[in-house]
């Protein structure tokens, strides 16, 4: 396979049509029906080229003040005392803030994920008598410039108690360790567990037990744009406008208006362009809360923005698990059991999503494989850390790397080959629909078959042969397969754990027969405002240019939960269409009546709305707004106005699903791993646009490559991190990203409207393991069993140094 | 504070700023040129990066008086280049980049497309070796580089056909 099939092929017809026409969307428009299936350019790229994109540091209100953040340099001590008078005294600065200013009257940081019998320990905006983790907020500066802000916050004098500092999670649970929250007999803020058949029994008549240790290190989800907000306070009628940089505006407006003490119906929360995400700004953070307090008080206009140190100290972190893990097999390599106890690093603090992320691990456990007996308990463990949530994935990449590591780890106890191992295990097409040990229902999916596709996509044999030839010539080739299940599109929402929930949508056509749809997920790069006038422009047989989408402004769209999970689509889209379908009924209802016929007669082709067996009797989508407008000429007991509001409540999640194949070279002298091809075969349903589906997946597994590679959060004994700058956080560079050559295999789902799965987070859940497995078997010569990641040229060069030693 | 004349896209500013104000913040605040982004502050992402004197540099790294008589490119300036292939507002290489979907959130993308018209302008016909070493100084967290890889081989070929 080449780098050009990995293309969808409808580009290409796309790009040539391009050339004559003057915008992406006329080029849309000119495409006909269906649109959906078909690789349509996105509707907001010109802005973002052109360098016009309005990210929330890009606004600028007149009178504009700058916020700055004193944030702790300890990562556990007292606040022993608070000096701002030097800093008040500088010229320029007009307010400084500290906790006990605003513990009464912000209270604490909300948080959405509330388990039952989990321990939420207060976590105030600012810290109020003492900081748990290094990078907390303990003072906020405002000035007139952004430069005097940050000198005001070198002039704080603040007086600390350093405390014992707990970094490790498997340590923060022993006895003697230092407690963060006084009010808790320990560090430990919560258990979760899945059991499900007779582990016991299944370890007891095991032929082989496989034990391992994996580690899913702590990750900083680095959004190209760090966090920033504006907030603007409009006195005449008490508005108070917040633009900021998230994934959830209305979340956050519903928060912020009981936080702020502002009524929800006085309260504007504004998502402009947003630069990536990742699950990093899916969260009511210390900043949100303390602009608009403080540009409610001074009556100016308070802007903010993180700096990278910042926001690898003070924005959420993802994954970090250490799990022992246990599997029971019998002789023909069948898995009878596992057993799972894994500690969850949850930082200082419960943010909004924290609690709930490693409970996706324990859900999740059991991969795409059958396995009887199944008993995954997770610890989440309070550390001196900023607090871990979401991050691509959020929960299920550290369940899917764990049994992908596993199958090969037991493959090689076993003496069996990994690839068959896996097909002994796999849940095929013949056991759905298939209930999970965590009760999950798995509806659709070919397991099996994605992992010959992919096999097959990549010359599985030839690339064997290969290896060998390679071998024999010492050098290190490894292949590494993963197959994957998730879940998406988080509901429903009265489900245990309660899922994300619903999606809002209204379709509204303009009395000149343009139509809006405004979709209360939030879009930051998905290109979701392509994918939902595709939806659109079919449902009602409108070309792509009639229709804007708009997102991301809570005055705008009058309810919505976000962008997460993989939900945009699945959830965000099947709330589109239902909103499209009543409209279709009343569309259809006026024409009948404009036509002098019965609704039942009217046909509709590429917006026209014909009489069955009469084709000249004709009206437009445009004459039906008119005169649902002009509302001189409606049906009896039909509304004027053309707009149609619709809240999707999931039925369940839905189960994405793939297989990943990865082949690398190690460097045999320095350790180097060299990524040589990357395929992946995806199920991720229906495809909308295979454009922007293409784009998910390759990104996710750049971010997957990262984490098996490079990426690593590392603390010393004092809590100070040592990799707090894209100096020494290694991201994935276009050197490093191999060429992905994709495909998909869709298999139908009932999951919702649309028959999408959801697609933004599967790329990672099967890169990582992937990865590393192509490493791991690229070692084998050295009877290297398992590494940790990320798997670092030093670590492997130790590695085979070592190995070479005991040979 | 300090007197700087610099010129951004073909027009001069003049502006008395602090020694220590950083080029990227005079470019964003003083010359209003918000295309320019900041991303990491330590010169390790592009967000910044700008053409100054003809030269790729980030601009965060940079501080504004010493670039006191310089000529810059940022991404506003694009509309500029090539004047006789400019096409609906676009430049062939973010022509190209909106072709091959060569970005997601869009943050990095300014800095991606000047670092590709400098590319191409010292290497016309850039091999995908060449292109992946010469965005080592630019990440991108969306895409995974393969449509960013892709847009710059379409842009080479659309550069060199005067489409």
């Amino acid at each position: 396979m080449t780098m050009a099939t990995s293309k969808p092929p409808a580009r290409k017809t796309n790009s040539a049509k391009r050339s004559n026409v003057a915008s992406p969307a006329m080029a849309a428009a000119t495409r006909s029906a269906p649109f959906s299936g078909q690789s349509i350019l996105r509707k907001e790229d010109q802005r973002l080229l052109t360098g016009q994109g309005q990210f929330v540091d890009d606004i600028r209100l007149a009178d504009t003040v700058h916020m700055a953040m004193l944030r702790s340099p300890y990562a556990h001590a007292r606040i022993v005392r608070v000096d701002a008078s030097r800093a008040r005294a500088l010229p320029g600065v007009l307010d400084i803030l500290t906790g006990p200013d605003v513990k009464d009257a912000l209270g604490v940081i909300p948080v959405l994920a509330r388990m039952p019998d989990f321990k939420y320990p207060p976590h105030y905006f600012l810290a109020v008598d003492r900081v748990r983790y290094a990078g907390e907020p303990v003072a906020a500066v405002v000035a007139e410039d952004p430069y005097t802000a940050r000198d005001a916050v070198e002039l704080i004098d603040v007086e600390y108690e350093p405390l014992p500092v707990v970094i490790d999670a498997e340590k923060a649970m022993e006895k003697d360790a230092p407690r963060l929250h006084e009010e808790l007999q320990n560090n430990v803020g919560g258990t979760y567990s899945v059991v499900s058949g007779d582990v016991l029994e299944a370890f007891r008549h095991a032929d082989h037990v496989v034990k391992a240790r994996i580690v899913n290190q702590r990750l900083a989800p680095s959004a190209m744009e760090c966090r920033a907000v504006l907030a603007s306070f409009q006195p005449s009628d008490g508005t108070l406008t917040l633009w900021t940089s998230t994934q959830i505006p209305h979340l956050l407006r519903n928060f912020l208006a009981t936080t702020l003490k502002i009524p929800d119906n006085r309260m504007r929360v504004i998502a402009p362009d947003v630069g990536g995400g990742f699950g990093s700004k899916l969260n009511v953070y210390p900043e949100d809360a303390l602009a608009p307090f403080l540009a409610m008080k001074l009556r100016r206009p308070v802007k903010w923005a993180e700096s990278r140190r910042e926001n690898m100290r003070a924005t959420t972190h993802g994954r970090a698990q250490v799990q022992k893990v246990e599997m029971a097999f019998a002789k023909d390599g069948r898995i009878r059991g596992m057993r799972c106890r894994s500690i969850f690093d949850a930082g200082a603090y419960f943010h909004m999503f924290t609690a709930v992320g490693p409970t996706s691990t324990a859900n999740l456990g059991s991969g795409c494989y059958k396995i009887p007996a199944y008993s995954f308990g997770v610890t989440e463990v309070f550390t001196n850390k900023m607090s871990t949530d979401a991050y691509r994935g959020a929960g299920r990449p550290e369940a899917i790397f764990l049994i992908e590591r596993m199958m090969d780890i037991a493959a090689k106890q076993l003496g069996m080959d990994a690839v068959a191992l896996r097909h002994k295990n796999l849940i095929t097409p013949k056991d759905l629909p298939f209930t999970t040990p965590a009760g999950r229902v798995y509806d659709s999916g070919n397991y099996p078959r994605d992992l010959r596709s992919v096999m097959k996509a990549a010359g599985y044999d030839k690339l064997r042969r290969k290896q060998a030839a390679w071998r024999a010539e010492g050098r290190l080739m490894g292949i590494g397969i993963a197959s994957y299940v998730e879940n998406c599109g988080p509901g429903p929402t009265s489900g245990k754990p309660p899922g994300g929930g619903w999606e809002s949508a209204t379709v509204r056509v303009e009395p000149s027969g343009r139509i809006t749809v405004l979709t209360g997920t939030s879009p930051h790069g998905q290109g979701e405002e392509t994918t939902f006038s595709q939806i659109v422009a079919d449902e009602l047989g409108v070309p792509m240019d009639r229709i804007a989408v708009i997102h991301g402004d809570t005055l705008v769209v009058a309810a919505g939960i976000g962008t997460f999970g993989s939900r945009n689509t699945s959830v965000g889209g099947s709330a589109i269409l239902m909103s499209c379908r009543k409209l279709k009924e009343k569309i259809t209802a006026i024409a009948a009546h404009l036509l002098e016929t019965k609704p039942e007669r009217i046909v509709w082709r590429a917006g026209q709305l014909t009489v069955k067996g009469a084709p000249s009797k004709s009206v437009t989508i445009d004459e039906v707004a008119q005169a649902a407008y002009r509302a001189r000429n409606l049906p009896p007991g039909v509304e004027p106005g053309l707009e149609a509001n619709s809240f999707y409540n999931p039925r369940s999640l839905t189960f994405p699903s793939g297989a990943h194949l990865c082949v690398v070279e190690v460097d045999r002298d320095t350790g180097e791993v060299k990524l040589l091809d990357y395929y992946a075969v995806d199920d991720c349903g229906r495809v909308i646009n295979p454009l922007l589906v293409e784009g998910q997946i390759q990104g996710g597994i750049a971010q997957g490559i990262g984490q098996a590679l490079y990426e690593e959060l590392l603390f010393d004994e004092n809590g100070q991190m040592l990799t707090g700058e894209f100096m020494d956080y290694a991201l994935p560079h276009a050197a490093h990203t191999p060429p992905y050559h994709c495909t998909r295999s869709n298999t139908p789902t009932q999951a919702n409207l649309l028959g999408v799965k959801g697609v933004g987070e599967s790329g990672t859940i099967g890169a990582t393991p992937a990865v590393v497995n192509a490493v791991m078997d690229a070692l084998a010569p050295f009877g290297v069993l398992h590494l940790d990641m990320p798997l670092k040229p030093e670590k492997l060069w130790k590695e085979m140094r070592k190995a070479e030693v005991r040979s | 504070m300090q007197l700087v004349n610099i010129t951004i896209n073909g027009k001069a500013f003049e502006h008395e700023v602090e020694p220590r104000l950083l080029l990227v913040h005079y470019i964003r605040e003083k010359a209003q040129l918000t295309g320019t982004h900041v991303g990491c502050d330590t010169g390790n992402c592009g967000a910044c990066t700008v053409v100054y004197n003809g030269k790729l540099i980030k601009s965060c790294l940079m501080l504004a008086v010493q670039a006191d008589g310089s000529e810059i490119l940022t991404i506003e300036g694009m509309s500029q280049q090539d004047p006789e292939k400019q096409k609906n507002g676009l430049h062939p290489i973010q022509d190209a980049f909106l072709e091959k979907f060569g970005f997601q959130c869009g943050y990095c993308t300014p800095g991606m497309v000047l670092n590709t018209h400098t590319l191409l302008k010292s290497n016309p016909n850039p091999s995908e070796h060449e292109i992946r070493e010469a965005l080592e100084g630019n990440l991108c967290m969306c895409t995974g580089y393969q449509q960013i890889i892709e847009s710059i081989q379409y842009a080479a070929e659309k550069m060199k056909a005067g489409k």
